[in-house]
């Protein structure tokens, strides 16, 4: 019993002293405050959007191509669906694809990179790493489009195309740390004890990469659904009628400048989504560092 | 029949290929550890004495040479050593901040060894863990502390403390308290010596700090560039040394008080600096700054000689037992 | 007869800083002087605050109160160094020059020697000098720091130097434009023991030589004692006690230069204590009287709820404690 609250003390102080260091920065708060607005309104888009029935398959077009009013706040499209409604539930299809792809992305990138930084220099690494070149040295947005245009245009494959040529980017980021964190004496000290091989790469490299790849998982978060908002954009990716940031902006890029409010609005959308992951990636950097206070 | 020493390195060799060309950072060493004793390995930048260290902890593995641990030879490299090996030779690394995980709380430093070595579980190894903090003068509390909200001192005790959980016999001693303050290092350096005394330890002891060593160890081995130059014991080495570069080194070293100032040999004054180690000199690697230098240093190695009973010292001038004064040759 | 002007005179010198847990007072009432000439050590374990101190001399730091004095040759009178205007300042300021710890920090290691001699002759020297006579000055001061080969000295790269070169070379980029003052913090720390040896020999007589104040810093007694005609021995941020070297490693008057003297390993194989029971006091809430009481063995009431001041006891010798200083 008394060896938990000391723990716990300990956890609450670390906890305080990060919060001083990500909200010494203004700029992290700003960030922070858009990704939670954000991620609020993609969870409870059902509960906060005025007509969630917009976001399905509903058409008026007595009410089609109003500019912004007391009713409609954004306006609503072509087929008199209200934007605003359906650039929260844009949202949730925004971030779940980005969620989607971090998860089968950052665990095979680590562990490439974990495996291959420990063992550098050996044929292992040399394998990894030049696999690892070779996804790197397709451009992104071409694979994604191959990809995509071969099987069907469907969320789902859109999000494994753009898996496929991100996770390297993890497993350089992971190899370049442990490359040079490997001759630390803190892993020589486990080496020389007799930790397994697993124990030095999970319990002691890793927690010192989890800063640089959070934060990166942060900034991530924007440029996938930029990515996916491009992929929307020519055509590929999120099908009529789920609402989709890209496809909006795709969509109402037609009709500029008359019926301007059907794409500035999930623009903008997708302007503070992007802002607030990269500002909040900034922040997290600041948060896990180790410095004196 | 005499036991088998505890440690006994046998012509360590070390060479790393460098851009610039081969460098030879340790040359043919070979000294032996018995049992609760302490030897002192002594030298400056470039001597070699921290790879030394690491060649015996298997982290670099020798170009040549052997390392025998209780008569039996052990494999160089350490991933290849069985656990029990690895549980009897333990290392102190030389910067006790980089040689703690900051990432780690000190409980979990300290359960590692604990874990691979020991057979308690749960909260008998908790227990292990205060026990292990009381015998490096720690409270119970340092246990969930993180190492980077420990001082300079603290950090030492905690790397000690981690040296130590597996009981090990021999213990290297990578300049432990080179980076402390004089004070905080008199407090270290004597619970090192308590310990060793309570757990029948052997250290070895690498360090540049001469007054310390004159202090702790029984035996000092002094490098230069790779070789040995003198071996012997503490007392000896000190009162009546007899390589030019022991006489230099002590008659560098500033000192506090008068007494220490009598006492250090007739003024070898400090000369020239440290070869690149790319580019040792032949023969004796001492020579270019030696002011006894003669042609045959250039041309050969220096001869090993026991002058006395433990009192090895490698250099041309004693061969003969008479000094030559010959040319001085740079 | 009236006293000489002190070149460097730090008065009542406080520097606090705030941080997440609240203020940190970290230098708390330093009065040093240094006379015109004079080689003065400045010796204190880590966290002491004498590199601060250091640091708020050379004006990377300000003083949270106090002041520090400098005696300028140049402006014929001396001035407050974070008070007076900038002009006097830069002006001062050449008088003064640095010495690093880190010789390879301290020299840019994309330019050549010759080029950062020039650099700090041409901007650093207190009369103009221009052209070939910049080229002589640093032949000059690379000679006099015992290097032989001083052409090829002055085309080489940091980086083709070592650690004991550099800092030869360092000094001489200090000594060059002929400052009447230096600051050096622990110059030979980064080096080799035979190479600090040759390093303090060469700047005690080149000092000696030009008659220039220096103030050393470092935690070395060894080194102190080598260099410094007065040594100031400081704790958690105050001045604990000052004198000659001789007297003060013969017969250290305060308890903690005692303890500190009892904990350096000998030569002579006596060994050494146990260090100093204790640990440096936590800045953000110092101890109200003496900062070194809690771990003295000697204290007394008044030690904990006064600070001593720092009181001369005998000729040229000062000591700031209340049992053995001489406090009333």
């Amino acid at each position: 019993m008394n060896t938990v609250l000391p723990a716990l003390k300990r956890k609450l102080e670390t906890l305080g002293e990060s919060w001083y260091r990500f909200s010494r920065n203004p700029v992290s708060i700003v960030g922070l405050t858009f990704v939670l607005l954000v991620s609020f309104l993609a969870a409870f888009a059902d509960y906060v959007a005025p007509y969630p029935q917009h976001a399905g398959r509903f058409v008026d077009f007595n009410n089609a191509s109003q500019p912004p009013s007391w009713r409609h706040l954004f306006g609503t499209d072509l087929v008199g669906r209200d934007v605003l409604s359906r650039v929260f539930f844009a949202f949730r299809y925004s971030l779940w694809m980005a969620v989607v792809v971090l998860i089968l992305v950052v665990p095979p990138g680590v562990v490439v990179g974990l495996v291959a930084g420990y063992s550098k220099g050996s044929w292992i690494d040399l394998i990894l790493m030049r696999v690892t070149d070779i996804f790197l040295a397709v451009p992104p947005l071409i694979l994604a489009l191959a990809i995509v245009s071969v099987l069907e245009p469907t969320p789902l494959n859109s999000m494994l195309a753009i898996s496929l040529m991100w996770w390297p980017w993890y497993a350089r980021l992971v190899y370049s740390m442990v490359s040079s964190l490997r001759n630390e004496s803190f892993v020589r000290a486990a080496e020389v004890i007799g930790a397994s091989r697993p124990h030095i790469l999970f319990r002691e490299l890793l927690p010192n990469c989890l800063p640089a790849i959070f934060t990166k998982m942060s900034l991530d978060v924007a440029w996938v659904i930029l990515l996916g908002a491009a992929l929307s954009f020519v055509g590929l990716g999120a099908q009529p009628p789920t609402p989709d940031l890209g496809s909006m902006v795709s969509d109402g890029a037609r009709y500029l400048p008359d019926l301007w409010w059907i794409m500035v609005f999930p623009a903008l959308a997708i302007m503070v989504t992007v802002l607030g992951f990269n500002l909040l990636g900034d922040g997290l950097r600041d948060l896990f560092s180790l410095e004196e206070l | 029949m005499k036991e088998a020493p505890l440690l006994d390195v046998r012509d360590l060799t070390k060479l790393f290929k460098s851009p610039r060309g081969v460098v030879r950072a340790v040359d043919g060493v070979s000294f032996r550890l018995e049992e609760s004793e302490t030897v002192g390995l002594v030298g400056e930048s470039g001597s070699g004495k921290s790879t030394v260290g690491y060649m015996i902890m298997g982290i670099v593995p020798p170009t040549s040479g052997t390392i025998r641990f209780k008569g039996a030879e052990i494999p160089a490299d350490v991933s290849r050593r069985p656990r029990q090996l690895k549980k009897n030779i333990q290392i102190v690394f030389q910067d006790p901040q980089a040689s703690l995980n900051p990432r780690r709380s000190i409980r979990r430093t300290l359960e590692l060894p604990l874990s691979i070595h020991m057979a308690q579980r749960g909260r008998q190894r908790r227990q292990a863990v205060n026990e292990l903090l009381r015998i490096v003068q720690l409270s119970p509390e340092y246990a969930y502390k993180s190492p980077t909200t420990l001082s300079g001192g603290e950090k030492a005790r905690v790397a000690i403390a981690r040296a130590l959980a597996s009981q090990p016999e021999v213990v290297v001693l990578d300049e432990p308290t080179a980076a402390l303050d004089v004070s905080i290092q008199a407090k270290i350096i004597n619970m090192l010596v308590d310990l060793q005394r309570e757990m029948e330890l052997s250290y070895v002891f690498i360090s540049h700090d001469m007054s310390l060593m004159r202090n702790v160890a029984s035996r000092i081995a002094i490098m230069y560039l790779g070789r040995l130059c003198e071996l012997a014991p503490t007392r000896q080495f000190f009162e009546t040394p007899l390589h030019q570069y022991t006489k230099m080194l002590l008659s560098s070293i500033p000192v506090i008080s008068r007494e220490e100032e009598e006492l250090r040999p007739a003024k070898v004054s400090s000369e020239g600096e440290i070869p690149s180690p790319v580019n040792v000199p032949s023969g004796c690697r001492f020579r270019t700054r030696c002011q006894m230098a003669t042609e045959i240093c250039q041309q050969e190695d220096p001869l090993h000689i026991e002058v006395e009973p433990g009192h090895h010292v490698w250099c041309h001038l004693l061969s003969t037992g008479e000094k030559k004064q010959g040319k001085e040759l740079r | 007869m009236t006293e000489p002007e002190p070149q460097l005179r730090i008065e009542n010198l406080e520097i606090s800083f705030k941080v997440y847990r609240g203020v940190l007072k970290v230098v708390d009432g330093v009065n040093l002087e240094v006379q015109p000439g004079q080689r003065v050590g400045l010796v204190g374990e880590s966290g002491c605050g004498k590199t601060t101190c250091g640091r708020c001399i050379v004006r990377q730091v300000k003083p949270t109160s106090g002041r520090i004095l400098f005696s300028s040759t140049r402006l014929g009178r001396t001035i407050d160094l974070h008070a007076a205007p900038e002009k006097e300042r830069s002006m001062a300021g050449r008088e003064a020059q640095m010495i690093f710890q880190n010789p390879g920090a301290a020299l840019n290691p994309v330019f050549t020697i010759g080029d950062q001699m020039r650099a700090a002759i041409r901007y650093g020297s207190r009369e103009n000098v221009a052209g070939r006579g910049i080229l002589a000055k640093a032949k000059a001061a690379i000679k006099e720091v015992q290097i032989a080969d001083v052409d090829r000295i002055l085309r080489s790269y940091p980086f083709q130097l070592s650690g004991g070169m550099r800092q030869r070379v360092c000094i001489a980029m200090a000594l060059a434009t002929e400052p009447s003052f230096l600051i050096a913090d622990e110059p030979t720390t980064a080096l080799d023991v035979t190479v600090q040896d040759q390093i303090l020999k060469l700047l005690r007589s080149l000092v000696e030589r030009r008659d220039t104040g220096i103030i050393y810093i470092t935690h070395n007694l060894g080194v102190v004692r080598e260099i410094a005609e007065l040594v100031y021995v400081m704790y958690a941020g105050t001045i604990v006690e000052a004198g000659p070297p001789s007297m003060l490693f013969d017969e250290p008057v305060h308890p903690y230069t005692c303890g500190l003297m009892e904990s350096v390993p000998r030569l002579t194989g006596v060994g050494f204590s146990k260090g100093i029971a204790g640990s440096i006091p936590n800045y953000l809430v110092p101890p109200p009287g003496c900062r070194f009481a809690p771990r003295c063995d000697r204290a007394i009431d008044i030690c904990r709820e006064k600070k001593p001041e720092i009181r001369e006891i005998d000729n040229g010798r000062r000591v700031a404690c209340f049992v053995t200083g001489g406090n009333p």
